[in-house]
């Protein structure tokens, strides 16, 4: 049955039928509505919990033991919320605990505004907090693909045992749209081992967790060790999807609500003639460096497209590796370009190209 | 043959990393032995902190977990909320409950939070070698405040019990001393009683212990046991401080 719903709430509705039964948050635009729907949707769970914390470090402090108590734990914020729920995520990676965090993204540096942006690629793709440490990161880029990937995002991180990011923005987390939900019984049972959780040291010896190593050797040792399994996640958590690229003369790249947008943008450009495709990366760590590659043998133009002033567009020249040629428009501070703004840029960029290829 | 003294079932062998004439490694022991004799050793979940107990999960043979530097009460709360059949506590310095962990702590107070906290007021911050702390007392000499702790730029020493004790959520707040055998008898029926109001669901439950740290006050440990009495008591007073319900 279709319900239509905003982002917010499709991903609370998500995380309840995930199993989420720990939901911690603090109010702030542009996720008000998901903190909202917990309050009301948790207290139909049997023993799930929901707390309205005194601040983003409580709530996350609060995931991080919820998830040690054995929980599907989830806390979300927006970009200065999530600023300071980084210690948190940090000790979450180090510990080895799942958790699932939220970030509705708006504009920034600072308190910025409530507008959509996506201003915090960087904060989310690089870890985020202090460390040698990564999270995976998901980018919805519809209502249905939010709750879809709140899914995912709750087996990954039980998966790997680390924290994963669901990172969209405000306009994502405030839009109604029609969306689908798969109980928990229509979905592929996975077990997960839970020989970590803290419940009582009854008829085991007793656990620890804890990420203090003094030991230099231990704690090398330790980063070593997250580091394959982030080697593991790159190589098996890779998720994109692409619109219209085999006979593409000219790539454009864009996650999330931007990708809408440039969705939109092609099919314009497709109307005039011009061969313009589309790559979206879903998961934006690991990032889908492999399909670019693959798409730089049949075309040299890339277009990059962000409602930032260029953060993905690192990852996109890290994949090239130096080959192909990197356009780019972004529109930061919570500015929305509207799909014919954004067919006209790459228009641009496209016959500039093309003139320079006949010269 | 009668034993009359031996390791708590609740510890590992394990050597303490407590300077000489601490009062951590009295208190740890003292909570294992309360652990011990009420049978709790198979529900309890204990948050270290970041501080001179962060190695308490080296110690202790029950389930423990770390957390970041001044959030033990929003850790505890999390666990406790998820199994609320558990025995938690979390233990933590002043720095850590008093300054950086501020908001959680009285937070999970007010909430009443069936959680019980173990606070050790040492009046410096031990571990990162003697800076002055919230509860360090007036015109006392730390590495941060070389002239003396001065009101005017320092502000006062913060007294935790009485802070909480006017929150509606507390049920159970008794500051206690281990700088002498009768404090230290004292200090353990307290954990116990703290432990029973969790358990009979009273409220939030909070022992602070006044303990001597003779390395960063630069005293001998007989002198720092004395200074105990002879200052700290005088700003922190001794004693029962809040209980809702007799348990």
């Amino acid at each position: 049955m279709k319900r239509l719903m905003s982002g917010n709430s499709a991903v609370g509705e998500a995380a309840v039928l995930a199993g989420c039964t720990a939901y911690f948050g603090y109010p702030i635009t542009p996720q008000n509505e998901l903190t909202e729907y917990m309050a009301k949707r948790i207290a139909e769970v049997p023993g799930a919990v929901f707390i309205q914390s005194e601040s983003e470090i409580a709530a996350i402090n609060m995931v991080l033991g919820a998830s040690a108590a054995g929980a599907r734990a989830m806390t979300s914020s927006s970009g200065p919320g999530i600023s300071l729920k980084q210690e948190g995520v940090s000790y979450l990676a180090a510990d080895e605990l799942p958790a699932v965090i939220v970030n509705m993204m708006r504009g920034g540096p600072g308190m910025g505004n409530i507008s959509p942006a996506q201003s915090d690629y960087l904060q989310a793709t690089r870890g985020g907090g202090h460390g040698d440490y990564r999270t995976i990161v998901l980018a919805p880029a519809s209502v249905q693909e939010a709750a879809e990937l709140v899914y995912v995002a709750f087996d990954l991180a039980d998966a790997y045992r680390n924290p994963v990011v669901i990172l969209g923005d405000g306009m994502l987390g405030q839009m109604m749209e029609p969306v689908t939900f798969t109980s928990a019984a229509d979905r592929p049972k996975k077990k997960y081992p839970k020989d970590y959780v803290l419940s009582g040291a009854s008829g085991r010896p007793s656990r620890m967790i804890r990420s203090l190593l003094f030991d230099t050797k231990e704690e090398e040792e330790h980063n070593w060790k997250l580091f394959r399994k982030y080697q593991l996640m790159e190589r098996n958590e890779v998720r994109y999807e692409t619109f219209l690229l085999d006979d593409a003369d000219m790539a454009v790249l864009a996650y999330g609500i931007a990708a809408r947008i440039a969705k939109g943008a092609i099919k314009r450009l497709r109307q005039e003639g011009l061969k313009v495709g589309l790559i979206r990366p879903i998961s934006l760590w690991p990032f889908p460096k492999k399909i670019i590659q693959e798409t730089a043998k049949q075309l040299s133009d890339f277009f990059v497209f962000e409602m930032s002033t260029g953060q993905m567009i690192e990852d996109v020249k890290l994949s090239l590796e130096g080959k192909g040629h990197i356009h780019f428009y972004g529109r930061p501070g919570g500015v929305i370009p509207t799909p014919v703004e954004l067919s006209r840029i790459i228009a641009r960029h496209f016959y500039q190209s093309q003139r320079g290829k006949k010269q | 043959m009668k034993t009359v003294y031996a390791r708590p079932k609740s510890m590992k062998e394990a050597h303490f990393h407590y300077c000489p004439g601490c009062g951590h490694g009295v208190i740890t022991r003292l909570i294992a032995e309360v652990v011990d004799e009420m049978e709790l050793r198979d529900k309890t979940i204990c948050v270290a902190p970041a501080g001179c107990g962060m190695l308490l999960y080296n110690y202790f043979d029950f389930d423990t977990i770390e957390s970041a530097h001044g959030r033990g009460a929003a850790v505890a709360t999390g666990i406790k909320r998820v199994r609320p059949e558990n025995l938690v506590f979390s233990y933590q310095g002043d720095g850590d409950l008093a300054a950086i962990g501020t908001a959680e702590g009285f937070h999970a107070a007010n909430r009443g939070e069936l959680i019980s906290v173990i606070f050790v007021n040492n009046g410096v911050y031990g571990m990162t070698g003697g800076q002055m702390a919230p509860t360090t007392m007036l015109e006392q000499v730390t590495t941060t405040s070389p002239a003396g702790r001065d009101s005017l730029i320092q502000g006062h020493p913060v007294k935790i019990c009485e802070v909480y004790a006017t929150l509606d959520g507390t049920s159970y707040l008794e500051r206690v001393a281990v700088n002498k055998p009768a404090g230290i008898i004292k200090t353990k029926k307290a954990i116990a009683r703290a432990f029973r109001h969790q358990l009979q669901k009273t409220g939030f439950s909070l022992v602070e212990i006044l303990s001597p740290c003779p390395t960063n006050w630069k005293m001998s440990p007989l002198d720092a046991c004395r200074w105990v009495d002879d200052v700290m008591t005088k700003v922190f007073p001794l004693g029962l401080i809040k209980e809702t319900k007799k348990c």
